[in-house]
């Protein structure tokens, strides 16, 4: 049985039908209407995510489906101190796929090896949000027509952002993309990423201040930088506005770029630029929840 | 080499200096009758100082545990006082249920009665990640 935990199980040839599959539902909705007709997906949140529960939800509903589940550790077994395992094989009863959300790192993949049915990797701590990236995926493919050949921004907290780590190493298997990575001294990629793309032969370029390389990004990538992530003040009040991306920013960019944002942001993107068209990060919230219904497609047609 | 004594057993060799111990602890060679010698810090041309172990008996070895502990060391089988076959070890592509995750985040702190698993991430390096988080687990804090 299949899941999806990491998106790095998945070759890119998978990866490219999933992006297949969902650009099909975006053309012809209506032939998927009923294609998961009396399923049920269990969205098994055990930290409140509202944004991401949603688009689960969206999508299982979109596809003809159902939904159970709870939306906090507190409403749910967890509480009484549960197992993931017990409570894994209890709902596998009842639903015929799970989308976990867990603040423990690895929790999925401990619910993978007990669940009757395919588990989905809703985000477990710091460490994975594949389905995060998959919606990523698809927006650079659909505003770019291609996921290879790009030079790549990624912009703010490199060092704890998982989504950026888990779109580096998606995107690092397809030919001729490029990292630029701009950030704080303090904040940049871990030292085990830095030396996977350099094993496969992949350009990375480490810049402080967005500025200096804007004009060059094919995609921009934002997240938010904390300031209580930097290690002195004065670095902080040097570096702040470096990653604020504003209208006066993107005038400096290609009129091709693609800007991106995980989403929730703070003030990382000014409100001025939402209306640019080059600004896809709420393309990326509604391709996310198209990626997401792919994916049950595949994970259940797999199990047929 | 020096097998006097053993009739059936095993005489682990090239043992790093000092990590005799440890795979002593590990293999629970304390749970056993038969006689085990420990000799550390011997001569060796190939390593300077080596710990070696001998045990009479042919009990059953956990080969993956004393190659995680320590890739480099030789097992030498003696059946009727002859080496009967020599093991070469390596660093297994599995350990499971020798160390735990340190990672305070990882589910393996909370979650019962799974089994810690841990995957060989690098060979030249020797770093292993937990199954589950990844976090690697450095080299001098082992086991
Ligand atoms: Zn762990």
């Amino acid at each position: 049985m299949r899941h999806m935990l990491d998106i790095t199980d998945w070759s890119i040839e998978e990866i490219n039908a999933l992006m297949d599959q969902a650009d099909e539902i975006i053309a012809r909705p209506d032939d998927y209407a009923d294609a998961m007709r009396r399923k049920k997906l269990a969205s098994l949140f055990y930290e409140p995510s509202t944004r991401t529960r949603l688009s689960f939800e969206a999508a299982m509903i979109e596809l003809g489906g159902h939904v159970l589940g709870f939306s906090d550790a507190g409403s749910s077994s967890a509480s009484k101190g549960e197992s993931v395992s017990d409570t894994v094989r209890t709902v596998g009863c009842y639903a015929d796929i799970i989308a976990m959300r867990h603040p423990k790192e690895g929790a999925p993949t401990v619910a993978a090896q007990f669940s009757p049915v395919p588990v989905i990797n809703a985000g477990d701590g710091g460490h994975n949000h594949p389905t995060q990236t998959l919606a990523d995926l698809l927006t650079i493919r659909r505003e770019k027509g291609r996921v290879d050949r790009l030079v790549v921004g990624m912009c703010g907290d490199l060092q704890f952002g998982r989504t950026v780590h888990s779109l580096m190493s998606a995107m690092s298997r397809y030919p001729e993309v490029s990292f630029v990575l701009i950030s704080p001294e303090e904040l940049k990629i871990p030292g085990y990423l830095r030396e996977s793309m350099r094993r496969q032969g992949v350009p990375l370029m480490e810049v402080e201040k967005l500025e200096d390389v804007i004009p060059a990004l094919d995609i921009l990538y934002m997240t938010r930088v904390q300031r209580e992530r930097f290690f002195n003040e004065a670095d902080y009040v040097r570096l702040k506005d470096s990653y604020i991306l504003d209208p006066d920013k993107m005038t400096l960019a290609r009129k091709d770029l693609t800007v991106l944002h995980p989403l929730p942001r703070v003030n990382e993107i000014s409100h001025a630029v939402d209306n640019d068209p080059r600004a896809c990060y709420f393309k990326q919230v509604l391709n996310g929840k198209y990626m997401r219904m792919a994916l049950i497609l595949k994970l259940l047609e797999a199990t047929k | 080499m020096n097998i006097d004594g053993i009739q059936n057993g095993y005489v682990i060799d090239h043992i790093h200096a000092g990590k005799a111990m440890l795979i002593y602890h590990y293999l629970g060679l304390d749970r056993l009758d038969c006689s085990v010698a420990i000799i550390k810090n011997a001569k060796s041309q190939r390593m300077g100082r080596k710990d070696i172990i001998k045990i009479d008996e042919l009990i059953p070895i956990d080969l993956e545990i004393l190659g995680y502990i320590d890739p480099h060391v030789t097992v030498n089988i003696i059946r009727d006082g002859e080496r009967i076959d020599k093991k070469h070890l390596a660093l297994p592509e599995r350990v499971v249920n020798v160390i735990r995750c340190k990672n305070p985040r990882c589910i393996t702190q909370i979650e019962q009665d799974i089994e810690h698993v841990f995957v060989l991430a690098d060979r030249d390096k020797g770093t292993y990640r937990c199954l589950y988080c990844e976090v690697a687990h450095r080299n001098e804090e082992k086991p």
